[in-house]
């Protein structure tokens, strides 16, 4: 089948979404970005890719339809399996890696105890991959570069203790390699993957699928079904290099209303907050951008600025919103300079403010100045759509509410659980556009 | 998976058609003029682009230095920035105007021109305060260092969109007062009015041509682009030429060429040779960036953009709306070229001109370079954008760059910015066509 | 409130703080509403001829930015983030309705932000006055005078055009008489902060100073007057802290915090470039003759220098600072200028370099009328008066 492929490559992370000839979202992907661009986009679009395999498999066993809940329970035990067939995978290629680091010179005097001590951390990480990927386990990140690397670093630092060898060479062979890995393109057969994925199901839980007729053969059939990559629109922000050719690459700004547009058709203004950059775009019923302002080049108020301030606090991003919602009594803070963040807060811990307080004023402080932007690109007059990143932070979402309805009256606010592929959506019907019309 | 690599493009020469060499001929000359200054006995007056009054100083014989062009030819050779951080050394604030900082940091470090030559200290500082405070300041830093006799000369601003007799007035009576008496002081040469009147009545011929190639924008395609060609185009006659056979000669000559190519039905000539097809028509306000200048220009010729009219084009004089220099009442009229001036224009003056040229020129829309230097231009544009928006139903856009101060320019955010407006414009165009 | 004879300074200093924070500007309003026909017209730092919006049967009304409790939405969606914050928070306090009341705005000639302003304030509030007051740089009584006094004529007509009355020379003297007076009791506070400073702190000297650009002139001298009178007779405890000179504030106002900082640092400060335009002219402006003439004359020859201004003499370019240092015997100037202030930033340098040669200790920051940090400049005036203290000592 025809599919088309939009990837949205950000400072963060790099998003795809697959689109079928109907318009229809069958699969989206999204990976860590990295030093080369080009792998990045390979790994979101394969992700893609993946998910939109079992977008297939869910449309070719009726998983939808009542009285195919264990065809749920087998797709469920199939990705997770898929998963983990992918990350012993890549956990192979990494140790392989790593050895190849040995030989260098800077490891030359260790090597041998080295190669002992790192082929115990694989052998351990190998070892309790399963578990990760069980049912219900809960992994703080699916990308391969944060697991590998936080379980990496917690048995390293036992390991190199028996083996009595330099805990810090262990982890510096382990951060050479690491870019390595995740900078080659992706490999291997992604059907051989899938069958091996299938086996383990089956090995596992024999009788997972009794009852249901023919899941194999579907499966298989499925996996027949050729995933022809008709056309690639790219699109991210204009600091990376994009790794496409011209005809190929949309301005993200379009690809945001766009996006934004086949997510609400009613939406009118674009919020996106994203790590480096906030963005306040109007579009038309049809999703042609009308106008958009950014924030100048000072990167006051941007995402980055609480990834300072969590840093500062010592406390995880997804944490700051939560705690500001405590506050009673926001503190007025009225610089968003990323510079002074640490500066200010420290001052004001020491006058004895609040924490909560502290963070529900700096949470008001970023949504004013997106408020500005978005007065800049011509303010609000229909529904309202807020993307990126800060839109998941509740207190951030909480005084956007509060300054839109103060100066633009009820308006319907959208945030989609997708939002983070907005620009990929955007980009993928571009794509599509430009073999469809 | 159709992942291409762009291929990295090798800088190469800049190429020039025969007017930009002409002038850059000019421009040299002039630079060595000055280096030789002292030797060959004339005396040399510092003076500002806007409201400058090249034919009164060549009326003392003195040799005309402006400042901010030599910061505009250190940025361009990229020697700005290191003249900046000097004068930041100095204890210049990193938040004040970069023209400023590079003229004295160029100073400090031995005041060696553009032709590597050391350009000689001024006799004579003209302060023409004419659409820009920063002049004011920028003229008393200098004459600490100098300490040379400082003119003040003062143009009223604008404000109610109109030239009153008590401007003029004004204007006229410093000059006889106050300008002309120091000047004749400082040079030691008699002031004579009918050689004022012979100057200004060159000045008129010359600024017909330039209003000639500038308003030749409005063919399509446009066969010169108003913004980064304009600027050498703008060279002389905002400069020491003003007055000169050697202008009335460049501007001829310069438009003969444009009326070759409006002809031959060609586009502008770039730093990488002829435009490819004009794809769109832009009307730019706000000075450029000269740091990155060639590069800058490239994101706008690569895509196919050209700008048709530009308001920077008109800071050293506003000739497109009718006014000459006149000799038969020289000293009224040079108060009203310093008046007519476009920073010394109000805002609501701005934006009528701005929307004026995008209809005229028939332009997709405004694009606004936003200078971190430059309050006269800068404070307000957000609301000018807003306002030309409204009223041409244009679209408009807006970047940031510095005049002289590379950090301020950001090629991957000037370049993410420009390219997301022109897709928009070509957006709304399929979207018009669909409709 | 003050027709209780004996206020107190904090009973005083109380109601200068309510008006000061007051960003509805109640009083101007009810004063407005008192007689119909009555104008507002508001002006921006440095100086403007509030004398002829009196005689035009007006209230000057200063408009001095947001300050720290202004949340600035749409101002700074005009501005970019190199430009500094006093037009903004103007924007902002048009936009949002708060100067609805105002019937003109005068912009006088301080930097190309203000001058600027003044145009945008034309295209956005079409229904309002809006002019802009071009200052001369040329001092001579028949050059830049003349001009002055053509702006001042201009000035009458555009203010007769939002009365509908004529402006009488009568009026005019009537009402530089009223702000004589009301400079002359500015100068008295000045003259007993510089001899008593534990008795007027700064920030009272200020928020007294700021009461009067939101009320009739005519209030305003009492209400001085009760302030001095209070301050006279009492005793405050004598601190031992270092007399300097600030420098830098003469448009976006520091945050009230700031001065409070300056002075928690142990500073006193006896002479300074707040608001202005309460003492523009260094002496009485003339009753005799034509009153424009009179403003004009002592605009060019008997009024403040301050950065916005040309200092036409090289040879005098600072001493005005120097001056002040030696006769309020400060023992050194604090430069707190304004972030992104082109007139001020420029300016420092040249003053930093008289002040060296005159051997007068200094040092400098920037603020922001909305700054929240403290620290620093607690800090560095903190170390400032040690080190003054350390400097005369030895």
């Amino acid at each position: 089948m025809r599919t088309f492929i939009g990837i949205d490559l950000g400072s963060t992370t790099t998003k795809a979404v697959l689109l079928d000839e109907n318009r229809d979202v069958i699969g989206r992907g999204i990976t860590n970005s990295r030093s080369n661009y080009g792998t990045a986009a390979r790994v979101a679009s394969e992700e893609a890719r993946i998910d939109g395999r079992f977008t297939l498999f869910r449309r070719a066993l009726h998983a939808a339809d009542p009285g195919h809940e264990r065809v749920q329970d087998f797709l469920g035990a199939l990705e997770r399996n898929f998963r983990l067939v992918q990350f012993l995978e890549q956990l192979d290629d990494l140790e392989e890696t790593c050895n190849g680091q040995l030989r260098s010179e800077r490891f030359a005097a260790v090597a041998g105890g080295l190669r002992e001590a790192l082929s115990e951390v694989f052998r351990r990480l190998r070892a309790e991959a399963p578990e990760l990927y069980a049912p219900g386990a809960n992994r703080k990140s699916d990308f391969f570069r944060d697991i590998a690397g936080s379980r990496f670093h917690a048995h390293a630092e036992a390991v190199a203790k028996d083996a009595g060898v330099p805990h810090d060479i262990l982890l510096n062979a382990y951060d050479k390699s690491i870019i390595e890995v995740e900078n080659r393109p992706p490999g291997g057969d992604l059907s051989e993957k899938f069958r091996r994925a299938m086996a383990r199901v089956l090995e596992h839980d024999p009788h997972l699928i009794d009852g249901e007729k023919d899941v194999a053969q579907e499966i298989e059939r499925t996996l027949g079904v050729e995933l022809e990559e008709t056309y690639l629109v790219g699109t991210g922000y204009g600091r990376v290099t994009l790794p496409f050719s011209k005809e190929h690459i949309r301005s993200e700004i379009l690809c945001h209303g766009l996006g934004a547009h086949m997510m609400y058709p009613k939406t009118r203004t674009v919020l996106d907050i994203g790590g480096q950059d906030t963005k306040g775009i109007q579009i038309d019923d049809k999703g042609i951008v009308e106008n958009f302002q950014m924030n100048d080049r000072c990167a006051a108020g941007c995402g980055r600025y609480l990834g300072y301030i969590a840093d500062e606090m010592n406390m995880g991003l997804h944490e700051l919103g939560p705690l500001a919602m405590q506050s009673n009594r926001p503190a007025r803070i009225n610089s968003t300079c990323t510079v002074f963040a640490g500066a200010e807060l420290r001052d004001r811990l020491s006058l004895g403010e609040k924490r909560e307080d502290i963070l529900a004023g700096l949470h008001r402080a970023i949504i004013l100045r997106a408020i500005s932007i978005i007065s800049r690109s011509g303010g609000v007059t229909n529904e309202f759509t807020f993307t990126g990143g800060v839109a998941k932070n509740e207190a951030a979402v909480r005084e956007l509410r509060k300054l839109l309805k103060e100066n633009y009256g009820d308006v319907t606010i959208n945030i989609n659980p997708d939002s983070i592929y907005t620009g990929a959506l955007g980009a993928s019907e571009f794509a599509r556009r430009a073999v469809m019309s | 998976m159709t992942v291409i690599s762009r291929p990295k493009a090798k800088p190469a020469d800049a190429i020039k058609d025969a007017s930009m060499a002409k002038q850059k001929e000019m421009v040299n000359a002039h630079y060595d003029r000055l280096a030789s200054a002292r030797e060959n006995g004339e005396k040399v007056a510092a003076t500002f682009v806007p409201g400058n009054l090249n034919e009164l100083l060549m009326c003392f014989d003195l040799v005309n230095n402006l400042p901010e062009v030599n910061a505009i030819q250190n940025g361009l050779r990229r020697q700005s920035g290191a003249f900046v951080m000097e004068a930041e050394k100095h204890g210049h604030s990193e938040d004040v105007c970069t023209y400023v900082k590079s003229d004295i940091g160029m100073m400090a470090k031995g005041n060696i021109g553009p032709n590597g030559k050391k350009l000689p200290d001024p006799d004579v500082l003209l302060l023409s305060y004419t659409g820009c405070f920063t002049f004011m300041k920028w003229f008393e830093l200098l004459r600490k260092e100098y300490n040379c006799e400082t003119i003040m000369f003062q143009t009223p601003y604008m404000a109610d969109g109109k030239i009153t007799k008590d401007m003029i007035a004004y204007m006229v009576k410093q000059l006889k007062q106050d300008v002309i008496p120091k000047l004749e002081r400082v040079s030691g040469v008699k002031f004579d009015i009918d050689r004022l009147r012979e100057y200004l009545k060159k000045s008129a011929k010359a600024e017909d041509d330039l209003v000639a190639v500038l308003q030749s924008a409005k063919n399509k395609p446009s066969p010169i682009d108003a913004y980064f060609g304009g600027i050498y185009y703008i060279g002389p006659i905002f400069g020491a030429f003003r007055g000169t056979d050697a202008a009335i000669d460049y501007y001829r000559f310069l438009r003969e060429e444009v009326e070759e190519r409006v002809r031959q039905g060609k586009g502008p000539v770039t730093p990488d040779g002829d435009m490819g097809k004009e794809r769109y028509r832009l009307v730019v306000e706000g000075p450029p960036n000269y740091t990155n200048f060639r590069q800058f220009w490239k994101m706008f010729y690569d895509e196919g953009a050209v700008v048709v009219a530009s308001s920077y084009t008109k800071v050293g004089g506003t000739y497109d709306f009718g006014f000459r220099h006149n000799p038969d009442e020289p000293l009224e009229s040079l108060a009203e070229y310093c008046l007519n001036v476009y920073t010394n224009r109000n805002l609501p003056m701005r934006v009528d001109m701005l929307e004026n040229y995008v209809n005229e020129y028939e332009a997709d829309g405004l694009l606004i370079n936003s200078i971190k230097s430059c309050n006269s231009f800068s404070a307000g544009q957000l609301l000018i954008m807003r306002e030309v928006e409204k009223r041409t139903g244009k679209p408009a856009a807006f970047i940031e760059t510095d005049l002289v101060d590379p950090r301020y320019f950001s090629a991957a955010n000037v370049k993410n910015r420009l390219e997301s407006y022109f897709q928009m414009v070509e957006q709304k165009r399929a979207g018009a066509r669909a409709a | 409130m003050l027709d209780k004879p004996n206020s107190t300074t904090s009973d005083i200093i109380k109601r200068c703080e309510e008006l000061f924070t007051d960003l509805y500007f109640t009083r101007a309003r009810e004063w407005k509403a008192e007689k119909p026909g009555r104008i507002v017209v508001g002006f921006m730092p440095y100086y403007a001829p509030r004398e002829l919006v009196h005689a035009a049967g007006g209230l000057p009304l200063g408009i001095f930015g947001g300050g720290d409790q202004l949340e600035v939405i749409h101002g700074d969606a005009y501005y970019q983030s190199y430009i500094c914050r006093i037009p903004r928070s103007t924007v902002e306090l048009g936009v949002s309705g708060r100067l609805d009341f105002v019937d003109g705005m005068m912009f006088p000639s301080i930097c190309d932000v203000i001058r600027n302003l003044s145009g945008m304030w034309k295209l956005m509030f079409p229904n309002k006055g809006a002019r802009y007051i071009d200052l001369p740089h040329n001092f001579e009584d028949d050059l830049g005078g003349e001009f002055y006094v053509s702006e001042l004529k201009e000035t009458c007509h555009w203010l007769e055009g939002m009365s509908g009355k004529p402006i009488t020379d009568d009026a005019i003297r009537a009402s530089i008489a009223v702000f004589n007076e009301n400079r002359r009791l500015i100068r008295e506070v000045y003259e007993l902060r510089a001899a008593q400073p534990w008795n007027v702190p700064s920030s009272e000297l200020y928020l007294l100073l700021r009461a009067g650009m939101v009320i009739p002139v005519e209030e305003h001298n009492e209400m001085v007057r009760a302030y001095l009178e209070a301050a006279r007779n009492q005793q405050r405890p004598i601190k031992d802290n270092s007399r300097v000179v600030v420098c830098g504030a003469f448009c976006e106002q520091p945050p009230l915090n700031l001065i409070k900082s300056i002075e928690l640092a142990g500073c006193y400060i006896v002479d300074d470039d707040f608001i202005l335009v309460t003492r523009w002219e260094n002496s009485d402006v003339s009753l005799e003759g034509d009153p424009l003439t009179s403003l004009s004359r002592a605009y060019l020859h008997d009024s403040k220098s301050t950065p916005p201004k040309y200092e036409p003499d090289e040879a005098k370019k600072g001493l005005y600072l120097v001056d002040s240092v030696r006769k309020n015997r400060a023992e050194g100037v604090i430069f707190a200028m304004t972030s992104f202030c082109d007139p001020g930033l420029l300016e420092r340098p040249m003053l930093q370099a008289v002040l060296k040669k005159h051997d007068i200790p200094q040092i400098a920051f920037k603020y922001a009328e909305n700054s929240g940090q403290m620290q620093p400049i607690r800090e560095q005036a903190g170390t400032f008066a040690d080190s003054i203290k350390l400097w005369s000592g030895a």
